[in-house]
């Protein structure tokens, strides 16, 4: 008995130490955003702010089109998630039901194309989203990653797992694939749509190398590029860089929340099994 | 759940005629059609912005390009022996692997550490899942501008500690020796997310009652973790550090906003390295060569962990 409480003792111990290092760095961000300049330039550093200054979000969204870079963002990962869901859950249809000639080599190579890194394409794409006068455009942004092979990878296992009776219930009476697949598949599958919603908005929301290559006007920055030229502008200022990085985060954070039950498990079950 | 008998034995009747009505070859030939308009989607996207520019990169490679990017002569060869014998690339792929070591087994060590522990339901679990899985919300630029404030020389968070344990403060971005290092710290904090979670997810696909009959014979948890959860989410550990090894090598976002490649080229990691060639000095034909080695460090990797690997994983 006692031994056990020794051991629960270290490992909260062990936990809490690992929870502050982790938090610190948002410690250090979310305190800031509520100091005034002087205060988050002092030495030696202060971890609480002396009040809530909410000016510093004023000012960020005054100095810089924040709001602008919040939308592009938004609309661009909005964009891919959608498209990332509805390519994935039709080729992973035709991967898990229906047959025809070449289906496993096509699965291969689906597979295979989660191998080829983003950067061996880097430079073929941006050379062809140029050409067709796609720069600082949300087509450039978006249509590149509308399809995507874990997407397909992960609808399949969920379509999979999808009980055999009820499929086969439903072609028996009559139900074509189209069908099934409106109204039995994707609607049981919401789980799995979840996950790779979540997944997608996170992804892409984040996305950095293809954003700064494409985008050179400021009204259509994304705000992870829009960010990080933060620390180049006229602000310097430690608490308004600050209050404009917890803007940014939050959605990010918001989504966490709601979404972290579905992202344990879920991503490892795509991962997987199968 | 009651309907459904009763429904299909209504509509079986429909079924019959409408066999009766499609001849089977037909019926195979519209499976076929729908096979390929629910595929056509994907396998555009990927014919346009993955497949040709692996083509392209390998025809971009053996040429050079004028700064527009059009192809100006053919070269043969002479991208990749150059590169082999560029000090700068040489000195990438060195910084690359370096980086993969430092940040890699490290990230992996304590997702697994942090993910047993939050795996027993104790109390206040919950509360520690959500922390330890919170960089996953964090992106490379936040990530960064954050780290950058905690990184600096003078009014700095983590050299305020070094001065209170009374250690000498570092210059962790502009030294040569700890600017790698600090990447690496931020980086093992902003990848520290994804691995717990997936980690985490795979040890609780682990059945209860195994570790409940564990219990049950007396193991102690270190013990449990070591023959029991280990074994059994191997397949887990061995995906993520395919995945985490992968990722360390396309490190960039970090790196453009913290260092820049500096200080002394300590930190140009082969991307970064890839970046400045065809971004900035707009040498289409040398950045896609360096793509390809990625390409191939990449794949080889990847099949090094499939044959080895696979050996010491235990799939159920």
């Amino acid at each position: 008995m006692k031994q056990g409480l020794v051991r629960t003792g270290t490992a909260y111990f062990f936990m809490i130490v690992a929870a502050a290092l982790i938090l610190l760095p948002f410690w250090i961000a979310v305190s800031n955003s509520f100091m005034t300049e002087s205060e988050s330039a002092t030495y030696p550093p202060r971890f609480l702010p002396s009040g809530i200054h909410i000016d510093n979000f004023i000012t960020v969204m005054n100095n810089i089109p924040i709001i602008r870079f919040i939308v592009n963002s938004f609309l661009t990962s909005s964009i891919i998630t959608v498209g990332n869901l509805i390519t994935s859950c039709m080729a992973a249809y035709a991967f898990a039901f229906l047959r025809f000639p070449g289906r496993k080599i096509l699965f291969g190579l689906f597979m295979a194309t989660m191998m080829i890194p983003w950067e061996v394409t880097v430079i073929p794409n941006y050379l062809t989203v140029r050409s067709w006068g796609w720069l600082d455009s949300y087509q450039g942004l978006t249509v590149p990653f509308l399809a995507t092979a874990f997407g397909t990878f992960l609808m399949r296992q969920f379509f999979l797992q999808l009980p055999k009776e009820l499929m086969e219930a439903a072609r028996i009476d009559g139900c074509g694939h189209i069908r099934i697949f409106a109204s039995l598949a994707v609607p049981l599958s919401m789980p799995g749509l979840a996950t790779l919603g979540i997944y997608s908005f996170l992804n892409h929301w984040n996305m950095y190398l293809w954003p700064l290559l494409i985008t050179n006007s400021e009204s259509m920055r994304t705000v992870q590029i829009g960010i990080s030229m933060l620390q180049f502008a006229d602000v310097t200022a430690w608490n308004v860089v600050m209050a404009g990085i917890v803007l940014v985060m939050l959605p990010s954070l918001v989504l966490l929340a709601v979404g972290l039950g579905r992202l344990v498990g879920g991503l490892t079950a795509g991962a997987l099994k199968g | 759940m009651d309907k459904t008998p009763v429904v299909s034995m209504k509509r079986s009747v429909r079924k019959t005629r409408s066999i009766v009505r499609y001849p089977r070859q037909t019926r195979r030939w519209n499976e076929y059609i729908l096979a390929a308009m629910f595929l056509a989607p994907s396998i555009l996207l990927f014919g346009i912005f993955l497949f040709y520019p692996l083509i392209k990169s390998v025809y971009l490679s053996l040429h050079s390009t004028t700064p527009r990017g059009d192809v100006a002569k053919f070269v043969g060869f002479k991208n990749f022996t150059n590169l082999f014998t560029s000090d700068t690339f040489l000195s990438s792929l060195w910084v690359t692997t370096q980086f993969m070591l430092f940040t890699v087994p490290t990230t992996l060590i304590l997702a697994l550490i942090l993910a047993a522990f939050c795996r027993s339901r104790i109390r206040g679990s919950r509360i520690f899942r959500f922390i330890f899985a919170l960089p996953l919300a964090i992106s490379v630029s936040t990530g960064s501008v954050i780290w950058m404030v905690l990184f600096h020389p003078t009014l700095g968070t983590l050299n305020y500690f070094l001065s209170i344990a009374g250690l000498p403060t570092i210059n962790w971005l502009t030294d040569p020796n700890w600017a790698l290092i600090s990447i690496s710290i931020m980086t093992i904090w902003m990848n520290l997310g994804f691995l717990f979670i997936l980690l985490l997810g795979g040890m609780e696909g682990v059945p209860e009652d195994i570790y409940e009959s564990a219990r049950m014979d007396g193991a102690n948890p270190t013990r449990t973790f070591v023959q029991l959860t280990l074994p059994l989410i191997s397949p887990t550990i061995f995906f993520a550090s395919v995945t985490s090894m992968i990722g360390s090598f396309q490190a960039f976002g970090q790196i453009n906003i913290l260092t820049k490649g500096g200080p002394m080229n300590s930190t140009n990691v082969i991307v970064y390295n890839l970046y400045q060639d065809a971004f900035m000095n707009f040498r289409f034909g040398t950045g896609s060569a360096q793509a390809l080695v990625l390409f191939a460090m990449i794949l080889i990797l990847t099949l090094i962990q499939f044959k080895f690997g696979e050996k010491k994983v235990h799939y159920q």
